[in-house]
């Protein structure tokens, strides 16, 4: 293509045979982009200035009062418990996935010699523990809203049926425990698709790599901690970046499964569930996008952190 | 020996997948009282009718209809427009290219309850708030930042050579896109779809906000609703059936298509 006139006269692009690029160029571009501003920025856009507001939808006149609702929000219990149990969540959900996750895909390359290759039944088991993935959120919380209850449910009928008649509980019914069974699910539902995502990533690391750690004596722990772990170093990053947004989010489950929902007495209010009911409840809607502009900032600092934090294990490791 | 152990650990989580599964569509055989009184019992004789009553007393079977109408829709709107996007954020260079990316981009990360207060008025006042095309566009809008993401990487690492080759045969720019990189892109096209067809029917939050009306329920909002007045009817049968009906369709279909991607990527490498 070197000397054709387009080169010639500086044009940033090669000149592409086939017409003008500019109509096509609008019309595959204009579509997405003028959904994506009537839809998704223009939404994410007006949050930001109706939290500063007092608008309650009716009539339609939103009174500006500045940084009132957030001062509201600091003194709002069930916001403040919202807030607390979306950060247990986000302590205890990455870590449990990924560690999970990573464990189960390295069992399902421990088969051969090389530390990479499958066990026996390898595709088997990828394809049931992926499951969870599939199902809809909300079938995922009428199921476990079922296993979980007192009376007919799984799990209490599993510890009666082997003599722990003791352990059964009231499961969502408990302050102390409601929160942990959400946190058991979130769990159970997340952990197939960062373990095909793991399995992937494993699958993408030279065999040599193995090879050699096995001539040199290597065990398959020390390959793992010395070949798998820093490899997957980047996958395990974007993994908590995800799931940190899940545990922050955590809204159907809770709506679904919980007794309130939110209950009993604010154990597994989360953020999401205090802005739905907010808005959508109470027709607070200037005092809801307050609590969402909360929550991107949550959000923010979260990614950053879980993005820095990578960084300077990578310096480490350099 | 060694790897009994093994397969203990793999086994054990087997079982905490696929268990909770068949207790549900066990469930879905028994009788009211059998579910009851005996939560880990089999079925004494397998109650099909709970099924029929499911699919049309629960409307379980309208739910079902209109997730597929919608997410069918909004999958397929999906695919175009966000495959055509990043092929054209790909492989023209212009003026505001990276800005125009970086704009569908940002907004993965971003999340979703921010929007929702705006998003319900802007969809009441298009006058599109509960009816299936303001979802279609809705969802539409939410699922091709990542289309976008994961399409654009790909398009960039097709060869050039054979859409030149093309343009020199007298294709247009649509005619290189439809016939030659789409072709081409196939792969890709295939993940995307099924990461947006799961993202997009598992959707519960925008349709709770944006499809209020009960007839126009999606299957996600019908069977939170059932779990609920199922619940005050004493139809636990039933609530049980609807979801192994909402459920196994979905599962039978995976299975069905991960031994089609296993064949396909085996192919690949053959080749």
């Amino acid at each position: 293509m070197a000397g054709t006139p387009a080169r010639r006269v500086g044009r940033p692009s090669r000149a592409r045979p086939g017409g003008p690029a500019l109509g096509f160029l609008a019309c595959a571009l204009l579509p997405a982009l003028v959904l994506h501003v009537v839809f998704v920025l223009s939404p994410y856009a007006q949050a930001f200035y109706l939290s500063l507001t007092d608008w309650n939808g009716v009539g339609g006149t939103a009174r500006f009062v500045g940084l009132a609702n957030f001062a509201q929000l600091a003194e709002d219990s069930l916001f403040l418990a919202g807030v607390r149990n979306n950060l247990v969540l986000l302590l205890t959900l990455p870590v449990a996935t990924v560690a999970i996750g990573l464990f189960l895909a390295t069992l399902l390359r421990f088969g051969g010699r090389s530390g990479r290759s499958g066990v026996r039944g390898a595709r088997f088991y990828s394809i049931v523990f992926f499951f969870p993935q599939l199902l809809s959120v909300s079938i995922v919380a009428v199921l476990w809203g079922f296993a979980y209850n007192p009376n007919s449910g799984l799990i209490n009928g599993a510890l009666r049926a082997v003599g722990l008649d003791g352990l059964a509980r009231s499961w969502l019914a408990e302050p102390g425990l409601a929160l942990f069974a959400v946190l058991a699910v979130l769990i159970w539902s997340g952990v197939g698709f960062y373990l095909v995502l793991f399995s992937a990533a494993i699958d993408g690391i030279p065999r040599e790599y193995y090879e050699a750690a096995l001539l040199d004596g290597a065990g398959r722990w020390t390959a793992f901690w010395r070949i798998t772990l820093p490899l997957l170093r980047e996958n395990v990053q974007v993994a908590f970046v995800y799931l940190g947004m899940a545990a922050l989010d955590g809204f159907a489950l809770v709506q679904i499964m919980t007794v309130g929902p939110g209950g009993p007495d604010g154990a597994t209010e989360v953020i999401g569930l205090s802005l739905y009911r907010t808005a959508f409840s109470y027709g607070k809607f200037g005092y809801a996008a307050a609590m969402g502009v909360a929550l991107f900032f949550g959000t923010l600092v979260f990614a950053v952190l879980a993005l820095r934090a990578g960084h300077r294990e990578r310096v480490e490791v350099a | 020996m060694r790897r009994i152990p093994l397969h203990l650990a793999l086994l054990s989580w087997t079982l905490v997948t696929a268990f909770p599964l068949l207790w549900a569509v066990l469930s879905a055989l028994k009788t009211d009282r059998e579910i009851l009184s005996s939560p880990w019992s089999l079925p004494q004789s397998p109650q099909w009718t709970n099924f029929g009553r499911a699919w049309t007393e629960a409307d379980i079977g309208r739910y079902f209809l209109n997730s597929a109408v919608v997410v069918g829709s909004a999958l397929a709107l999906t695919m175009l427009l966000g495959s055509l996007a990043a092929y054209a954020l790909a492989r023209y260079p212009f003026p505001g290219n990276r800005f125009v990316y970086y704009l569908f981009v940002a907004s993965m990360f971003f999340p979703t309850f921010l929007a929702l207060v705006p998003l319900f008025f802007t969809v009441q006042q298009l006058g599109l708030l509960g009816t299936q095309l303001g979802l279609v566009l809705v969802y539409t809008a939410f699922a091709t930042p990542f289309t976008i993401f994961f399409l654009h990487a790909f398009f960039r690492g097709l060869p050039t050579a054979i859409a030149e080759a093309a343009f020199l045969d007298g294709c247009s720019h649509a005619g290189v896109f439809f016939r030659v990189m789409l072709p081409m892109a196939k792969p890709g096209l295939v993940s995307v779809a099924i990461f947006n067809f799961l993202g997009l029917w598992n959707q519960y939050l925008l349709p709770l906000v944006l499809n209020p009306d009960p007839d126009d329920y999606v299957l996600a909002q019908g069977l939170a609703a059932l779990s609920t007045s199922q619940g005050y009817r004493g139809d636990w049968s039933g609530l049980f059936a609807g979801l192994t009906i909402a459920m196994l369709p979905v599962l039978v279909a995976y299975v069905v298509f991960q031994r089609q991607i296993q064949a396909g990527a085996t192919a690949g490498a053959l080749r």
